[in-house]
């Protein structure tokens, strides 16, 4: 069972180190992976939990490495296979079409 | 495609699903690219601590709103029209000089979105997750926040259903200020409960 997204009272985790003035996005995707995550909310075929059990599927490592809209990106387009909105392959294919220019 | 932004660098993994998904939802019809856009730029420019803080400065002027947001926070705060998503069931947490209230969602990043916007990193951090609720007192300290030891700290933690903002104690020497010059000495993280409001000499 996973269980890094639990971390009330873990330790080992080092300093918080708040970041002075910060802005509300910090990469042009995570403004992109922010409101795609919450217009797909409005379809209605999952809530919050379910949102959030998604991201927690990463593995435990990943999760720890991951940033926060990193696992946006990654529990959205696991729940948009689970629901049958999209498939694995033409997510796939997409990713390296844009990445080929072709898109 | 919105890819009018420059790549100092090849995208990334994550750049390329996030557009992968993005085009893909749009070309089925599942998300509208207007809706999208909006989104951002209410998150982005128009929702944010602003809208606590205004909540914050009349709950110290005007003791019945005050109970008013102690009975029905949700309510209470919908009288500013700041309502919707992220922030249903609202709960305030007033401080006084024997309780100092802080804020934490150790499970994900829960945050009271109408009346604080989107979380700061920090606060959807595993660090910041894991240690406020076992050693709030340092957690503090790494925002420059000491309180007595006989201050009482009581740590919430947030849910997807209930959503808190803590009402932090009005400053000394603010009572000739009118609402919204308080509500200038409101911060973010006052609201959190990681800081304190601001002296009135700060914003003079």
């Amino acid at each position: 069972m996973k269980g890094a997204h639990d971390l009330g009272g873990k330790t080992g985790l080092g300093p918080i180190a708040p970041e002075k003035d910060e802005p509300v996005f910090h990469h042009e995707w995570e403004k992109r992976a922010f409101a795609i995550t919450v217009a797909c909310g409005f379809l209605g075929k999952w809530n919050l939990d379910m949102a959030r059990y998604a991201r927690e599927q990463m593995p435990d490592p990943e999760y720890l490495a991951s940033t926060y809209y990193e696992k946006w990106a990654h529990g959205l387009s696991l729940l948009l296979v689970e629901k049958g909105l999209l498939t694995e392959e033409e997510i796939r294919e997409r990713m390296s079409e844009i990445s080929n220019g072709d898109s | 495609m919105s890819s009018k932004h420059k790549h100092a660098h090849p995208p990334s993994e994550v750049e390329l699903k996030v557009k992968a998904l993005e085009s893909l939802l749009i070309e089925k019809g599942l998300i509208d690219p207007l809706a999208l856009d909006e989104l951002i730029d209410i998150y982005e420019h128009r929702v944010g601590p602003q809208n606590g803080a205004q909540v914050v400065a009349r709950a110290w002027c005007d003791s019945d709103y005050l109970h008013r947001l102690l009975d029905n926070a949700t309510e209470a705060i919908r009288e500013f029209g700041f309502e919707g998503r992220q922030g249903e069931d609202m709960v305030v947490l007033e401080n006084t000089p024997t309780v100092h209230n802080m804020v934490v969602c150790t499970l994900c990043s829960c945050y009271p979105w109408p009346v604080l916007g989107l979380p700061p990193v920090w606060y959807k951090s595993a660090p910041y997750r894991a240690r406020a609720v076992s050693e709030p007192r340092s957690v503090l300290a790494e925002f420059g926040v000491e309180l007595s030891e006989d201050v009482e700290i009581r740590v919430w933690d947030s849910t997807a259903e209930v959503r808190y903002l803590v009402i932090p104690m009005r400053p000394e020497g603010t009572e000739n200020l009118s609402e919204s010059e308080l509500a200038e000495l409101v911060t973010r993280d006052s609201m959190i409960g990681t800081g304190l409001a601001l002296s009135p000499e700060v914003i003079q």
